[in-house]
């Protein structure tokens, strides 16, 4: 009994967590008659209109690129800048670092929307509006406070011997951190990496302040700025959902194991 | 190879005055151990030797060059940790080439020397492994194979056996000072266990709270112990440290050693200089006996004696029953004495 409530709650969670994305993946085949009506729960004949309708007439794929590079090149960005920050953090004789660390930690405190209309003016002056360097900019800014505070307690919990040992083996800090310390930190870089390209998969106010056209727009924006006539285009928008998903969901189940592996075990005794 | 020197050597972290007044020289081909209890600053002296961590005043010197500004990679020292501190994404292999990987020896040059330390180390067989694939021992081994491929100027080493178990221990203690005759190197060691730190070392010095508080090879801190904490920190069992008032019911008079105050001394006396008779002798103490703890080789006894615990050595075939009498045979001349306040030895 005590079972059977145990795993009527789990049931219970899955599906209040896994609603409204079930809920897109039927919208995506229904045929635009059903979208609105209730019964039929499942799409009496399921449809692939709607994911050809995305592609068609609409520079989806090119949106799609967009975003492939903004959320790429803000990733490997934030974390060549946040594991040499962490690392120095972690290991380096810097006075004081928890000061730093803190006003790191600043950064992103502030609500997007008060920031958006400064970061528009500095976009602006720069002359970067409506390209991708704008966003991927933007991005990192927001996407450092995090990598630098997980990574720093990632580099902190690498026994403090090994690259005590590395600097009497001969390295330089640098060496140290590039031979020993980052090939140990690669779980740790794995999962802010997933973080961080999925904060710039799916953010959406930057993107819609900082771009006007498809040269630079990119998926949330792409998505919300359908082109209905009449209607909002629900099945369209659902099936162009499920397709974006895609990418994050094999990402992460690609580097699952990556982040689980106890690359540590064995370094020092226990 | 080389001779160190500390001068003067002071290191405080904050306010915590951790090293004091430190002024040694450890000699070329040296084994040098300095041995105390946790906190005395042991593994601090190692880090400062090694460059880790900057003195906060005085100078280090390796043959008669100050060192102090050179970073731990050109000190041309190699360090064995407590923790090993394996490479853990490396294998046995990459492990032991690794010093020389970062000084860009040719790859044929690196191959010859890692098979020469692994021979002698017996870890031919476990180049391809993984640290994490390796026992306790054989971790150890490939640390001491790291530090040794480099034959660098000076050995440091931080409790390196501590975490191996009993029996293991022992062996790699052989095996350490079998290495050390092979291949003399001044070697820095740093223990809390004084059995350890008598069996391995040419010298030792023992360290309390910062301070020196005797240098010198391993019989003399054993045999003339020049303070009161010298004297109970080394040697298993502890000394048994009588009160100086109780002195005119010892069989041994200060006097006789020219000494005077007795109320201000602090008596020594070594459990393996006392044997514990069933009958009692002239000179022998009167006491009650508490414990017997046999170890195989010796047998030790804890007797109450005018309300202090007094420990002997059981003389073989004598029987003594906990609760019963036994009477306690202190070997002349084997008696320390210390001055109480300051814990000086005198006499």
């Amino acid at each position: 009994m005590k079972r059977f409530g145990f795993f009527a709650g789990l049931l219970l969670l899955t599906l209040f967590c896994l609603g409204p994305l079930v809920w897109q993946l039927i919208t995506a085949f229904k045929p635009t008659a059903e979208l609105t009506t209730l019964p039929p729960l499942l799409p009496s004949r399921p449809t692939l209109n709607h994911f050809a309708a995305i592609f068609a007439g609409h520079p989806f794929l090119r949106i799609i690129a967009n975003s492939f590079v903004v959320a790429v090149a803000c990733t490997v960005l934030s974390l060549a800048v946040g594991s040499l920050a962490a690392f120095a953090l972690a290991r380096l004789p810097i006075k004081r670092k928890g000061l730093i660390l803190a006003l790191v930690l600043c950064g992103s405190m502030f609500p997007p929307i008060a920031t958006v209309s400064p970061l528009y003016m500095i976009i602006r002056t720069l002359a970067v509006r409506d390209t991708l360097l704008a966003l991927i900019l933007t991005y990192t800014s927001f996407a450092l406070p995090l990598t630098i505070w997980v990574l720093t307690h990632f580099f902190r919990s690498i026994p403090r011997e090994l690259y005590a040992a590395a600097r009497i083996d001969g390295c330089t800090a640098f060496q140290s951190f590039r031979m020993v310390m980052l090939p140990l930190a690669v779980p740790g870089l794995v999962a802010t990496a997933i973080l961080v390209f999925i904060y710039s998969w799916n953010e959406f106010l930057f993107a819609l302040t900082f771009t006007a056209t498809a040269a630079s727009r990119t998926i949330p924006v792409g998505i919300a700025l359908f082109p209905g006539l009449h209607e909002v285009p629900w099945g369209e928008i659902a099936a162009a959902s499920v397709v974006v998903t895609l990418p994050l969901l094999g990402l992460v189940f690609i580097f699952q194991r990556r982040i689980i592996e106890g690359l540590t075990a064995g370094a020092v005794k226990g | 190879m080389a001779e160190i020197g500390l001068q003067d050597v002071h290191k405080s972290f904050k306010d915590v005055e951790v090293l004091r007044e430190l002024n040694l020289t450890i000699k070329d081909k040296e084994f040098f151990t300095f041995v105390g209890p946790s906190g005395c600053g042991k593994s601090t002296i190692l880090n400062l030797l090694a460059g880790l961590e900057a003195v906060t005043s005085g100078a280090v010197f390796f043959n008669g060059e100050n060192v102090n500004a050179l970073p731990p990679g050109d000190r041309d020292v190699a360090m064995v940790f407590q923790s090993y501190a394996l490479y853990p994404h490396m294998r046995v292999y990459d492990n032991l080439a690794f010093p020389l990987k970062v000084k860009k020896e040719a790859p044929e040059e690196i191959r010859g020397k890692v098979h020469g330390v692994a021979a002698v180390l017996g870890l031919e067989p476990l180049l391809k492994r993984f640290p994490r694939e390796l026992s306790g021992g054989q971790r150890q081994r490939v640390a001491l194979g790291r530090a040794l491929i480099r034959r660098p100027r000076v050995f440091l080493m931080d409790e390196p056996l501590s975490n191996l178990d009993a029996r293991l221990r022992v062996e790699m203690r052989a095996e350490l000072k079998e290495l050390h005759q092979r291949f003399p190197a001044t070697t820095v060691y740093v223990t809390h266990d004084q059995e350890e730190a008598m069996a391995l070392s040419d010298r030792i010095a023992v360290l309390n709270r910062g301070r020196v508080e005797q240098c010198g090879p391993p019989e003399e801190i054993y045999g003339q112990p020049a303070t009161l904490f010298v004297a109970e920190f080394v040697g298993s069992p502890p000394m048994n440290v009588i009160d100086g008032s109780l002195l005119p019911h010892l069989p041994v008079s200060p006097s006789v050693l020219g000494l005077q105050d007795e109320g201000n001394l602090v008596v020594g006396i070594r459990p393996a200089d006392v044997d514990v008779l069933s009958q009692e002798e002239t000179g022998t103490l009167s006491a009650q006996v508490l414990l017997i703890e046999p170890t195989g080789n010796n047998t030790w006894v804890d007797g109450l004696w005018r309300g202090m615990k007094l420990k002997g050595r059981a003389v073989p075939g004598d029987p003594l029953t906990p609760g019963r009498p036994g009477f306690f045979r202190i070997l002349p001349d084997r008696w320390h004495f210390f001055h109480k306040t300051s814990g000086r030895r005198v006499g």
